[in-house]
């Protein structure tokens, strides 16, 4: 899809960048210690602080990829949602206080409290550092691809320029400047999330989403033994027939431009439904719809094939509240568009077809996630795998953690981490109507689902999306600061200070601090850049996976058992990483991407949960019984 | 290295049966989370049941395990705080 860059979202971003950089130099003369530089002094206010919370957890994984996917298969992106969420309550009920009253900078120093261990101190900070490099990969590469809509920018530029500003916020005030971009950043994506929804209701549901929206149309077409023989157009010529996966595609001619037809059956005839389509020659030229991508001939989608409301059929229904616009769309159907990918002749070729598909189906699991027709156990197993990891990673995940530092008691941290789920909640919520919103208002690039949520925003006019588009940046850029600053912590604090014994002054770590967040923002954007393309969502998944299973159970039986021991940690925060890592590096997606079939993927599970959570936890419990201190009273 | 906490906190009395009272939530929420998933696993097809407000089981259980998640925190925080103030009133200089 071509995206024209706005001047209004142009001058926005500058206003928001200028202001980010404004705080950083304001809080940069008050941080001289450590103190200030890796936990915001102790002294953030819980209110500040459960927002920032929202502010660092809400990444572009959160508002772009659960929007586009609900917009996509509607009610199994939802599940994401409902998975982060829940995370949340493992972090208020087991997690924040004890957190708070054992750490200092990081959660390395909670789990080391008791024992002074070489071990813990190293594999604690490796751990942090893994997966803080699995979340801000995929945030750099959302950063470059959001940068391009907005700022008419190549990907390169915009992670650049986010590695860029992030590591001025960071090296200037360390987690004092990244709380407050936090705190403002949650504030605006809740408060704008809200408004879009309230003009999303007050609009309605309509058939037709908008004056501009492309009109697709249907030819009857005489099918024998599948084949296509005719078709009741003469202006078309019949050019090809394919059939992928059961779904037959036939491709026309028409001035000499070539788009691809579904076939399919519509009460007793055959028809040809217009699908999208880009077509990549062997030079790697790429058609839209058979024309240059400046004819504009790929169409925005997203459409109600038909509306149900109280029973009758309508065109459209008007302004309807939050329950009935969900309920609505259960009773009636939506089209949404399925893409298959083929070879024709030398030339690659991508259709995304029309699927009528009944709004029952849309807002109950199974579109995404196999679980119901052409499920397995493994596809299951998958399922299961993954919200096991959402509910488990969020306590784990490192950047999460260090805010328990930044407020002054442990009662605060629980306060801080109750404003936390009510604010992340609320917008999880949001993230519902925002993708069914999406999903049924015409506004859909196929090729990219992650726009969804800048896009239903521009359905609304430019100022909102300019808005919306600019706090999107801005979500990349409070997540990536915090990873940032968790990361440097890591390295300094853990590794340097705690595990190698290098003496350093106050001074001296805040000034290491500073280096190695320079260190870790030009490592992100290297990385950034190499991993143009890859699915943000699916390497969020990662760091979801190897937080969960590296450090829960260590986080858990440290607080709940007291036959914990320092090698029992240590063992299962390296079994936990390193069986996650290696499930995910042969699991079937990662085989795909090796280029071999998925199918010949030793292990059919893409999400290593189920698997390494619990082998993280036998290894604990059995190594800390082989490691029992003997004859010493263990203190808890 | 010290590895004391960024700020100094006082005793807290109350910390044993804050951690009791969290693990017990923790279990409720579990549950009531492994229902979720195991419906969505094994019977998605009853997401589809009509409950009430013309919403469909899989969206009142989804919207319902994020509002239990406030209720419960909110609950949560409520007892923890009576807690702190009944067992930390009698220490001097105590910071919860």
């Amino acid at each position: 899809m071509i995206y024209v860059a706005s001047p209004f979202a142009v001058i926005l971003f500058i206003v928001f960048v200028i202001a980010v950089l404004g705080i950083s130099k304001f809080f940069a003369k008050q941080t001289t210690d450590a103190k200030g530089y890796f936990a915001a002094g102790g002294t953030i206010h819980w209110g500040v602080n459960g927002i920032a919370f929202a502010g660092d957890y809400l990444s572009a994984a959160s508002f772009l990829g659960i929007c586009g996917m609900i917009a996509t298969v509607g009610y199994d992106g939802f599940l994401y949602s409902i998975g982060y969420l829940a995370g949340w309550v493992v972090a208020l009920f087991v997690v924040a206080e004890p957190l708070k009253r054992m750490g200092k900078y990081t959660f390395a120093d909670a789990l080391d409290s008791k024992f002074n261990s070489k071990g813990i101190q190293l594999m604690a900070a490796i751990s942090t550092l893994v997966v803080s490099m699995c979340y801000l990969i995929p945030q750099m590469v959302g950063a470059g691809a959001l940068v391009t809509p907005l700022l008419g920018l190549p990907h390169y530029v915009g992670v650049i320029i986010v590695g860029s500003i992030v590591m001025f916020i960071v090296a200037t005030a360390g987690m004092a400047s990244t709380t407050y971009v936090q705190f403002i950043k949650g504030g605006l994506l809740i408060v704008f999330s809200t408004i879009l929804v309230f003009m999303l209701l007050n609009k309605g549901i309509d058939v037709t989403p908008s004056k501009n929206y492309h009109k697709f149309i249907s030819i009857e077409a005489t099918v024998k033994d599948k084949a296509v023989v005719s078709i009741n157009d003469k202006s078309y010529k019949i050019s090809v027939q394919k059939s992928i996966s059961g779904i037959e595609l036939v491709k026309l001619e028409k001035d000499g431009i070539f788009t691809w037809w579904k076939v399919q059956k519509e009460k007793d005839k055959s028809v040809l439904t217009e699908a999208l389509s880009t077509t990549v020659n062997p030079e790697g030229k790429k058609l839209y719809n058979g024309a240059k991508q400046d004819a504009k001939k790929f169409y925005s989608v997203g459409h109600m094939t038909s509306i149900n409301k109280n029973g009758k059929s309508v065109q459209k229904t008007g302004k309807v509240g939050p329950f009935e616009f969900i309920s609505i769309i259960e009773n009636s159907v939506v089209t949404l568009f399925k893409k298959v990918k083929f070879k024709d002749g030398k030339n690659s070729i991508t259709v995304w077809y029309q699927k009528p598909t009944s709004g029952k189906t849309v807002m109950r699991p199974g579109l995404k996630f196999k679980v119901d027709a052409g499920s397995t156990f493994m596809s299951k197993l998958n399922f299961v795998s993954l919200m096991l990891a959402l509910f488990f990673g969020t306590s784990a995940l490192p950047h999460v953690l260090i805010r328990y530092y930044t407020v002054p008691s442990p009662s605060d941290a629980r306060k801080s981490t109750i404003v936390a789920i009510a604010a992340i909640g609320f917008f999880y919520i949001l993230t519902l109507f925002m993708g069914l919103g999406a999903m049924t208002s015409g506004v859909l690039d196929v090729e990219s689902s992650n726009m969804a949520a800048p896009l239903l925003a521009k359905y609304f006019g430019t100022a909102l999306f300019a808005i919306i588009s600019a706090i999107a940046f801005a979500t990349v850029l409070g997540t990536v600061s915090g990873l940032i600053v968790a990361a440097s912590g890591a390295v300094v604090h853990d590794i340097m200070v705690n595990y190698m014994s290098i003496k350093l002054s106050d001074k001296g770590m805040v000034r290491a601090g500073k280096i190695a967040a320079i260190v870790v923002g030009v490592v992100a954007i290297i990385l950034g850049i190499m991993f143009k393309g890859m699915n943000v969502s699916f390497l969020v998944g990662w760091a979801f996976a190897v937080a969960a299973a590296a450090n829960f159970p260590a986080i858990f039986m440290l607080l709940f058992w007291k036959k914990t021991t320092a090698a029992g940690i240590t063992t299962s925060i390296f079994v936990g990483m390193t069986s996650a890592l290696a499930i995910i590096l042969i699991s079937p997606s990662m085989i795909e991407r090796y280029g071999y079939a998925a199918t010949s993927a030793p292990l059919g599970l893409n999400n290593p949960g189920i698997i390494s959570i619990p082998l993280s936890f036998i290894t604990l419990v059995l190594v800390s019984l082989m490691t029992q201190p003997k004859a010493v009273e263990v203190k808890q | 290295m010290d590895h004391g906490p960024a700020v100094q906190c006082g005793k807290d009395n109350a910390s044993e049966y804050k951690s009791k009272l969290g693990l017990i939530f923790f279990v409720i929420y579990l549950a009531i989370y492994t229902g979720f998933v195991v419906i969505n696993t094994m019977k998605p097809k009853l997401m589809e049941i009509k409950m009430f407000l013309g919403l469909n089981l899989a969206v009142v259980y989804g919207f319902g395990l994020i509002i239990l998640a406030i209720v419960l925190g909110l609950f949560y925080n409520a007892l923890c705080s009576s807690a702190e103030k009944r067992m930390n009133k009698e220490e001097d200089g105590v910071k919860e």
